[in-house]
């Protein structure tokens, strides 16, 4: 794998865990359980579809196909997609998204900082930009963790098994493959090493907060990174792409 | 057309008459999101958006092509600008008056940006002045803004968020 081959998987990489998440998100607009969540997550969701379009643009003209962000976003097979399998889980109750969330932001937030010190220097203006507002959805997320897991007993029950039940995913957010050794080599990409440690530092301390106790690392799913997916997956995106493939070329 | 003849000074006092389409007291330069006018066989002016996924970026580039439009600029081209990022800090002087004005407390200014995020910093009352407020919500109306009310004189009001 060259340069550029790794710099564009990388790309679209990014684009990936940003839409996918945002989509996931989107599925409960109008359900949330009270009007400020209701606000916050349709808010979060289109901050991460806004980097989506960034990263799917860059991306588009890198691969220098005459592709759009939109045909990246809605013309790609499930095996294309390179996001994380953490982030194709199923939104489950109130406690498991809001788990999911601050296991990802957790990680995407110290991954965005590291981008903004690599020579791909639009990469790293893009991640300047998301870096902002992934900083706002750690804190709000983090703070219903605290309440939900220093809450009631059910709560705490419920939220433990929502981060008990997705710990499975983290490992594969710093497992480094061929694109992420290659972009770290060429780019002065991250370190997904020491991201790790302090991802690690930067839970458990949230985790200590919410009375919650962080879960041994046990076996560890992977794939999505390679476009493996989990059953969820598939389903997702039909419906995600439901309109382009049935009216192609469709435009407001 | 004056393409020709219209300067990039000029350019800048029609874009101050492009109000943001969801505070429409600001105008665009007063938001600090217009980064550059160039000048040569076409108009380009450069913008830098808000929040990465802030509906409003289409309208603003929409209403900037169609301010120019009307004052003659047949070509028009925009280039949107990632860095540096915008942040509340873009905002001027006048754009945080009118805000105040208009009823939004505007963002704090200066300082560490995580510590104004993760303080518990009293925002003022944009009608009586009290600090003595509460946050009702952390978000309000659009993503930009949060609900907040005056324990003082009971009003309810919206803080412009500093990112």
């Amino acid at each position: 794998m060259n340069a550029e081959q790794a710099l564009l998987a990388y790309v679209l990489r990014l684009g990936d865990n940003a839409l996918i998440l945002g989509q996931r998100m989107v599925e409960v607009v109008a359900a949330y359980p009270e009007l400020e969540e209701e606000l916050a997550n349709a808010n979060f969701a289109l901050d991460y579809i806004g980097q989506a379009r960034m990263f799917y643009s860059l991306a588009a003209e890198l691969e220098g196909k005459g592709r759009t962000e939109d045909e990246l976003a809605f013309l790609r097979a499930e095996n294309e997609f390179r996001n994380v399998l953490l982030i194709e889980q199923p939104n489950g109750h109130f406690g498991d998204s809001i788990a999911k969330l601050v296991l990802f932001d957790a990680f995407y937030l110290l991954l965005l900082e590291a981008l903004q010190n690599s020579t791909a220097t639009r990469v790293g203006e893009i991640a300047a930009r998301a870096e902002k507002e992934i900083r706002y959805h750690l804190r709000h997320n983090s703070q219903w963790l605290v309440r939900l897991g220093d809450g009631t007993d059910k709560s705490h029950g419920l939220v433990q098994e929502s981060i008990n039940s997705l710990w499975k995913y983290t490992g594969e957010l710093f497992t480094a493959d061929d694109v992420d050794q290659t972009f770290a080599g060429e780019f002065g990409g991250p370190d997904l090493a020491a991201i790790r440690e302090q991802w690690t530092i930067k839970v458990k301390a949230i985790l200590d907060e919410a009375t919650l106790t962080m879960p041994e690392d046990g076996f560890m799913a992977s794939g999505g990174k390679q476009g493996r997916h989990t059953e969820h997956f598939g389903f997702m995106i039909a419906e995600m792409q439901y309109l382009q493939r049935a009216h192609p070329g469709a435009s407001w | 057309m004056v393409t020709a003849t219209a300067g990039r000074d000029e350019i800048l006092v029609w874009l101050s008459e492009v109000a943001d389409p969801e505070i429409p007291v600001l105008s665009i330069t007063d938001l600090g999101i217009v980064r550059d006018v160039e000048v040569d066989d076409c108009v380009t002016v450069a913008l830098a958006p808000t929040y990465s996924g802030c509906p409003a970026t289409e309208v603003i580039e929409q209403s900037v092509i169609a301010a120019l439009h009307d004052r003659g600029v047949a070509e028009v081209r925009i280039r949107r600008v990632l860095a540096p990022a915008w942040t509340t800090d873009w905002i001027s002087a006048e754009g945080c008056a009118k805000l105040r004005d208009y009823g939004i407390a505007p963002p704090e200014k200066g300082g560490s940006k995580r510590e104004l995020l993760y303080g518990q910093r009293r925002i003022p009352c944009p009608r009586c002045e009290s600090t003595n407020t509460l946050a009702v919500s952390e978000f309000g109306s659009t993503a930009c803004k949060a609900s907040y009310k005056c324990n003082d004189c009971l009003e309810p009001f919206e803080y412009f968020k500093c990112i």
